[in-house]
């Protein structure tokens, strides 16, 4: 069994999934980072692959891929820094990033190496569906990742099912129609969340955009299987030495 | 399969180029774009509101001017299509005033839209004071420095301009900017894209809107020399929406040449450039695959030319489709080769084109033209905006 569905077979609630990028706030600090996440709590990394024009994430994360750029972070570097991952992390790893360094890469050497580091799924906003099944899921499936398509409120039922469909490992439902880090009133996400569930969909749902603290995961996790939170964690990591006390000090907040 | 070189097929491809490469969270807004423009454009209604625009208040057709001085230094018979006479003093207007009509019958209320030059941003801005709706216009810090006066035209059009601050602060970041804040208000704004670029349809959309140009070229070399078909149409290209509106009813006339003009910047080898076909590799940016100057790891490189208008590391994706089919011929002018152009128009022509059509110009020493061809360029803009490089420029030489 992959580790995803593990993960969700075992613990069907409150499942806590945090981002960091890839490079951030050091060029070194990616494993460190993962880590310090796994030892504190998180259930699911998503690891940020730094692009220059993150179309999907607000200000925070892309000033984070900037300073990784910076430092040098390239898709290669990565693949290289996750090599020994798999030695200290046990919690399951999807990388996030934009679909124009993925294909310089090679669509295929990508998923090829991601696989062999132990990456257990793939998310790429900015991959649509059709693209997707007439190109590039034959690939993803032949390594075993896992691939996770975003629904928002604004995505009819007939759409959910379909992205549900494509999906496997999770579906990352927006909380609200917004770029990450956007704090939006939090009951009409609570309604669209209710409306998720009763779909009845395949997927367990991760709650992403707006989760910050241990009210909003709190709220988060009544409608959907968890949440994702990324620009809070980002920028409590901000301008840290102690990686380490800094993200037991963000998951304990979280948690409670 | 490929029908036309004009238009892309249902998913918005040219050949391998285009597409929708879109978060989720444009999915609908897009899809609402997609399922009604070609409706709504072909409704009598619309047409003829837009058509009166076009004429009355835009000031079309625009001339098509026999260079006579200009024709006789390069041997050839040059013929100058004149948006430059536009409403606004470019060819952008066409765009915008097709794409607000759009906004409304699809009951928008809020408008945005990214600038480089300052050029679409005032085009904009003009169209939403006429329709009476809020315009928002995103502008990288950098272009909104050296093109203060089109910063000023929008703020008296009743715009507000918001500085994109992100990456290299140009059209690029703007575009960006403009993405996010249409991903955070999904239900009242629409976004007027000033090029042919973006997800489909707005390249297929922007090309319409454009192509008003070429068919008035048809109709007006007809009248001239009587025949609707010229020996080539040259334009320059930065995203391409003058080139696509100038190219487009020739694009399947085999007999017709197609030169597109790219920015070479300080030249092509000197990583101050925005030559997208020569110095880019096929990649994604803002939508849609095309032709994008990109580092060997992926990450969109900062393009430079003295013209903000053609400042963008990409190009659309019809024209990528043209470059790779060599249905185009893709030509590139160095900021140098823009400026002698430019003086030398205003001197035989008494024209003074903006930095942008200069490029354009620039294509007549490159390619040589029999005695009795006919050559159309699109003179896209005129050069107000740029008299501050232009002044320098003789500053320096005096």
């Amino acid at each position: 069994m992959s580790r995803l569905k593990e993960l969700f077979a075992k613990k069907g609630k409150n499942v806590l999934n945090v981002y960091c990028t890839a490079g951030f706030p050091q060029v070194n600090s990616t494993l460190p980072v993962m880590e310090a996440l796994q030892e504190n709590g998180a259930d699911i990394i998503e690891l940020g692959m730094p692009y220059s024009d993150p179309l999907a994430d607000g200000a925070v994360i892309q000033n984070s891929s900037t300073i990784a750029l910076q430092g040098g972070m390239t898709l290669s570097l990565l693949f290289e820094q996750l090599k020994p991952m798999r030695n200290h992390i046990h919690i399951p790893v999807v990388l996030m990033g934009y679909m124009n360094p993925v294909l310089q890469y090679g669509f295929e050497k990508f998923c090829a190496d991601a696989a062999a580091a132990g990456v257990d799924g793939l998310i790429l906003p900015d991959l649509p569906p059709f693209e997707f099944e007439t190109t590039y899921k034959a690939i993803v499936d032949r390594y075993g990742l896992s691939f996770i398509f975003l629904v928002t409120p604004e995505t009819s039922e007939e759409r959910v099912r379909k992205l549900d469909a494509l999906s496997s490992g999770f579906l990352y439902a927006v909380s609200s129609s917004s770029t990450t880090g956007n704090e939006k009133d939090f009951s009409a996400v609570e309604q669209y969340l209710e409306r998720l569930q009763h779909y009845g969909l395949n997927n367990p749902v991760l709650v992403g955009f707006g989760i910050k603290d241990q009210d909003t995961f709190s709220r988060a996790c009544k409608y959907a299987n968890g949440a994702i939170i990324g620009s809070a964690y980002i920028k409590a990591l901000d301008g840290q030495t102690d990686l380490a006390a800094a993200t037991r000090h963000f998951i304990k907040n979280v948690l409670g | 399969m490929q029908v036309s070189y004009k238009q892309p097929d249902e998913q918005g491809y040219y050949g391998e180029f285009g597409g929708a490469y879109i978060p989720e969270m444009l999915y609908r807004n897009v899809e609402e774009l997609r399922e009604n423009y070609l409706k709504i454009i072909a409704d009598p209604a619309f047409q003829k509101e837009y058509q009166l625009l076009l004429t009355d208040y835009a000031g079309r057709p625009t001339p098509l001017y026999y260079a006579a001085r200009l024709s006789e230094k390069y041997g050839t018979n040059v013929y100058l299509k004149r948006e430059d006479l536009c409403h606004t003093g470019a060819h952008k207007v066409n765009n915008t005033i097709g794409q607000i009509l759009v906004a409304e019958r699809l009951g928008k209320k809020r408008i945005i839209a990214e600038t480089g030059a300052g050029q679409h941003g005032v085009a904009t801005a003009t169209v939403c004071a006429l329709k009476g709706l809020e315009c928002i216009v995103y502008m990288g810090e950098k272009d909104i420095e050296r093109q203060a006066p089109n910063v000023a035209r929008m703020k008296m059009l009743g715009a507000t301009v918001i500085p994109a601050k992100s990456g290299s602060k140009t059209l690029k970041d703007a575009t960006n900017e403009a993405i996010r804040d249409w991903i955070n208000n999904p239900n009242d704004t629409f976004y007027i894209i000033g090029s042919v670029v973006g997800p489909h349809p707005y390249p297929d959309m922007v090309a319409r809107f454009q192509s008003v140009i070429s068919k008035e070229i048809r109709t007006q070399l007809a009248e001239k020399i009587g025949t609707e078909l010229p020996r080539a149409v040259i334009a320059c290209v930065g995203g391409g929406s003058n080139a696509a509106g100038t190219f487009y009813h020739f694009l399947d006339e085999p007999s017709v040449g197609i030169y597109a003009v790219e920015a070479a910047g300080c030249g092509i080898d000197t990583h101050m450039s925005a030559a997208a076909t020569q110095l880019g590799k096929p990649g994604i940016l803002h939508g849609s695959k095309s032709f994008l100057m990109q580092t060997p790891d992926g990450q969109v490189e900062e393009p430079y030319s003295i013209s903000a208008g053609l400042d963008y590391p990409g190009i659309g994706p019809m024209h990528a489709n043209l470059f790779v089919t060599g249905r185009g011929t893709f030509l590139n002018a160095t900021d140098q080769e823009a400026l002698d152009a430019a003086f030398e128009l205003a001197k035989l022509e008494g024209i003074i084109p903006a930095l942008e059509s200069a490029h354009a110009l620039a294509a007549l020493n490159k390619v040589s033209f029999a005695k009795d061809d006919h050559i159309v360029v699109c003179l896209s803009g005129r050069g107000d905006k740029d008299m501050e490089t232009y002044m320098n420029v003789m500053g320096a030489k005096r």
